[in-house]
């Protein structure tokens, strides 16, 4: 059987530390603005920096942006499910209160 | 005239290696798929044992065959076995480990270790199961519903929970499997759209086992460790909330009644056309529709809990989207009633179980259509129009399509053929047991009898009678294949590579198939199901 | 040298795979997939944290405000780094450096190490302190009003069970990346076969990702609120 070349190409090692100081770097500010009150929008903030980070490490460190478009549509579905589960649920608990409010 | 120990001479994979280390070490995906026929027939008898133990119960209304506390318990270990331990690993893990490389093409799936472990991994399962069982039972129901599970219960909740969570494990490998083989295994020229159906719809409920299952695990895993350390986020004597853990539950548990029909969806697919000599009306619709029920299975969950305290807003929501999720059903019905419209039909075996699936599947889900509805849900939740509507589409479907599958690549697997006259005898009893079981139960449950009561009113007695009546005739048309097929295995008339005329890859290679499946890599250039075009002469059984 | 290479390659080519580029992809495809139930395992949690937080987000402040700042953000540097060293481990395989990747998977080993030991720390302060559910659970806020104790004690299971299932993870990584070694070392993994490497990777990075979401969930909900 032949044996292929390996696909993939290789990543340069300034993008891989570049990528590291990134991410230390989100992680820093994202402790630094939970001193900050900015009311509802910390929550927000920091799953903004929390989902840089993590696309960070999925696209770079996991080589999800030279994969095929499967791999793609893979990582997203578990994000679509996730959120179908995560905002299903939550229509009830939020919608709970609205009826005792009618009376 | 074949005698009856007729050997096959050439290499197959039966008798490519004997002993037993190569049955249980074994890789390759068509002793696995035995391994687990084996496995799965013993749980489908014990679970039927519970049921025979229900059924026996609630002959006379003040059930006193059992106590109370143990009526729980058959009802709850029914339904785990039953659920868990049967449905859910039938057709994928025995037809669809067989027969999904032979339709693609492939010499094995993606991973085969992975496909013993899945295997190695339900046993493990099965034995905690049983386990928790023997010494003792659980009585939560296969439910599990909070904080009886987790505070009031003085059963094995935790060693049944966790036979589940293991077990859980073997479905996402499986699923994982299915959905890397059918990605990646397909043979030159064997594009998506001319893929057996049975391979699309055991594709939507592996994507449904890889998405579902992991949440039940960790949901399980939640009441254990409730039950087990007091943590409590379920139950409202420490703040949680029960409506929570019934959220989780059914956010699996209703993508599981997906898993449980859609491979057998597909095994009615790949048999009416067969039996039509027609190519499926509609294809792509099928295909897809496949793909919308695991899709918009997943959005359905909470009408499980309508009368459980949730929000009406979100009771109208869900509602809404279970109607939606009876369209791509209804399509499927449609298309293979269109299928045999006009078609050639031959009524074997086969033909004969699909006809039952169509029909009480059929009914079955338009019961559901009435469950779906919140005003007629309100009474008749928790009644027994419950349990005739989802055993109607699980064994009056599912286990139906199990068998009719079982009876289509039993000459495959074998390379032997049941006797049609017994075969054709144990269908009919199974449709007339059936039926007599489980239709007074629509009625039962209408005119109020409530489920999981181990005594009733006397007023319902008559109709009790009849279901267990019904249910013994049932017993009996499941015990025959079982005996015929075991006695084919050794004075079965041989099969020839394609008795049926089927078109399909795996009706390309003998029967039974050699280890490696393909001499060579398959190219295929032929649509799916391409019957007019089939040639002539092919070898018909027994003449 | 380069024809081992392609040797140890040949040797890895399972019967069913036509050639090692089909092999290398599925075996990808198959730990993405696997990776995405994961997700969802975890995800049954994050959707508990969700409805909780929702209904007792003072309760689940005050809790946040006795998290260990330092040591979470320690841990999550931590983490970064390892997965620093997880990916030019995965580099250094595609490139055949055999003793490279060994170098960097013991590196990343530490890492795990020392995640577990601060844990570990963390842990043993919170047990010490009463923020263990159960019978012998107490809490005294900070700062702030008063909040019901169970509703505390519910942002403290979730604590404990989220991140203790996280760690678990961890100890599985540290056993694969072990076995990893141990393979690399016996010589099965070369330039043109490193599929091995590859998703043991994929696995760790996940590991670093779910701690990305748990750290801001548990340790930064606001050191402002509730004041």
């Amino acid at each position: 059987m032949a044996a292929p070349a390996h696909t993939g190409h290789i990543g340069s090692l300034k993008l891989y530390l570049g990528i590291w100081g990134l991410l230390l770097l989100l992680t820093f500010t994202t402790v630094m603005v939970a001193f900050v009150d900015l009311g509802p929008f910390n929550i927000v903030v920091a799953l903004v920096i929390a989902t840089i980070k993590g696309s960070l490490v999925a696209l770079f460190f996991m080589h999800l942006r030279e994969s095929s478009k499967m791999t793609m549509i893979v990582a997203v579905a578990s994000l679509f499910w996730l959120f179908i589960l995560l905002s299903l649920t939550m229509t009830d608990y939020v919608s709970r209160a609205w009826s005792t409010r009618l009376h | 005239m074949a005698t009856a120990v007729q050997t096959v001479e050439r290499e197959n994979y039966l008798n490519s290696n004997y002993g037993i280390k190569s049955w249980l070490l074994t890789t390759d995906h068509k002793r696995i798929a035995m391994l687990y026929l084996v496995s799965i027939t013993a749980m489908f008898w014990i679970g039927g044992f519970f049921a025979m133990m229900i059924r026996l119960n609630l002959l006379t209304p003040s059930g006193e065959l059992v106590t109370a506390d143990t009526y729980n318990k058959l009802f709850s270990m029914h339904g785990i076995i039953m659920v868990f331990f049967f449905l859910i690993p039938s057709v994928p893990a025995v037809i669809g480990n067989f027969v999904i490389p032979l339709m693609v093409g492939a010499k094995d799936l993606a991973f085969p270790r992975v496909n013993l472990l899945s295997w190695y991994v339900y046993m493990l399962g099965a034995c905690v199961e049983l386990t928790a069982m023997v010494t003792g039972g659980v009585d939560t129901g296969w439910t599990f519903y909070t904080p009886f599970s987790t505070t009031y219960s003085n059963t094995h909740v935790i060693g049944a929970a966790l036979g589940i969570f293991i077990a859980g494990f073997s479905s996402i490998l499986t699923g994982l499997n299915f959905i890397v083989t059918i990605h990646r295994m397909r043979a030159p020229g064997m594009t998506w759209r001319r893929l057996p159906l049975f391979c699309w719809s055991n594709y939507a409920a592996a994507l449904i086992m890889v998405l579902g299952t992991p949440v039940i695990a960790i949901t399980l895993l939640l009441v254990a460790v409730e039950r087990g350390l007091g943590i409590g986020i379920f139950n409202p004597q420490l703040g949680g909330d029960p409506l929570l853990f019934q959220h989780l539950f059914w956010f699996y548990s209703h993508p599981a009644v997906y898993i449980m029909i859609l491979p057998g969806m597909g095994v009615i697919s790949e048999i009416v056309t067969c039996f039509s000599r027609k190519r499926v009306f509609g294809y792509e619709f099928v295909a897809l529709a496949s793909i919308a029920i695991a899709v918009l299975g997943f959005l359905v969950w909470a009408h499980h809990m309508f009368v459980a305290g949730i929000s009406v807003y979100a009771a109208l929501v869900f509602s809404m989207l279970s109607y939606l999720v009876a369209i791509p059903s209804a399509v499927k019905v449609f298309n293979w009633t269109a299928t045999m419209y006009k078609g050639s039909i031959r009524y074997d075996t086969p033909m004969l179980y699909a006809f039952g699936f169509i029909g009480l599947f059929t009914m079955g889900g338009l019961t559901g259509i009435f469950l779906a509805t919140l005003g007629i849900d309100v009474h008749v939740h928790d009644t027994y129009f419950v349990v005739a509507h989802f055993h109607y589409v699980m064994v009056g479907g599912m286990v139906m399509a199990y068998m009719a599958g079982l009876h289509f690549w039993w000459p495959k697997i074998t390379g032997r053929m049941y006797p049609e006259g017994w075969a054709k005898l144990s269908a009919l009893l199974v449709f007339v047991g059936f039926n007599t079981t489980f239709f007074p139960q629509f009625v039962l449950g209408y005119m109020g009898m409530p489920r999981r009561y181990h005594a009733y009113p006397p007023e319902f007695q008559v109709l009790n009678v009849l279901s267990t009546a019904g249910a013994s005739i049932l017993a009996v048309g499941y015990v025959l294949p079982m005996i015929y097929f075991l006695w084919s295995l050794r004075y079965g008339e041989p099969a020839p590579p394609n008795p049926w005329n089927a078109v399909g890859l795996e009706w390309m290679t003998p029967s039974p198939p050699p280890t490696h499946n393909f001499d060579e890599t398959p190219v295929v250039t032929w649509e799916a199901y391409d019957y007019e075009h089939q040639p002539q002469e092919e070898v018909t059984v027994g003449h | 040298m380069a024809t081992s290479d392609i040797q140890i390659a040949e040797h890895a080519l399972q019967h069913h795979f036509a050639d090692m580029e089909q092999q290398r992809e599925t075996a990808s495809f198959g730990m993405w997939a696997f990776l995405l139930t994961e997700v969802m395992f975890f995800g049954g949690m994050f959707c508990a944290y969700l409805v909780y937080r929702a209904a007792y987000y003072q309760a689940f402040v005050q809790g946040s405000q006795r998290m260990d700042l330092l040591a979470g953000a320690v841990n999550t540097a931590v983490l970064i780094c390892s997965s620093l060293t997880m990916a030019l481990a995965v580099r250094a395989a595609k490139m055949g450096k055999s003793k490279t990747v060994v170098t960097f998977l013991l590196i990343t080993i530490l890492f795990a190490f020392a995640f577990l030991v601060i844990k570990g720390f963390e842990y043993h302060g919170h047990w010490v302190d009463h923020q263990f559910p159960g019978p012998n659970f107490h809490f005294e806020p900070l700062k702030g009003p008063a909040v019901d104790p169970l509703h505390t004690e519910i942002f403290f299971s979730l604590y404990w069970v989220m991140t203790g299932l996280h760690a678990l993870h961890v100890i599985v990584g540290i056993m694969l990346i072990t076995w990893l070694v141990t393979v690399i070392l016996r010589g099965r993994v070369s330039a043109h076969y490193y599929n091995p490497v590859d998703t043991v990777g994929l696995y760790w990075h996940f590991v670093d990702l779910v701690w990305i979401y748990l750290f801001p969930l548990f340790y930064l909900i606001s050191k402002q609120h509730g004041s």
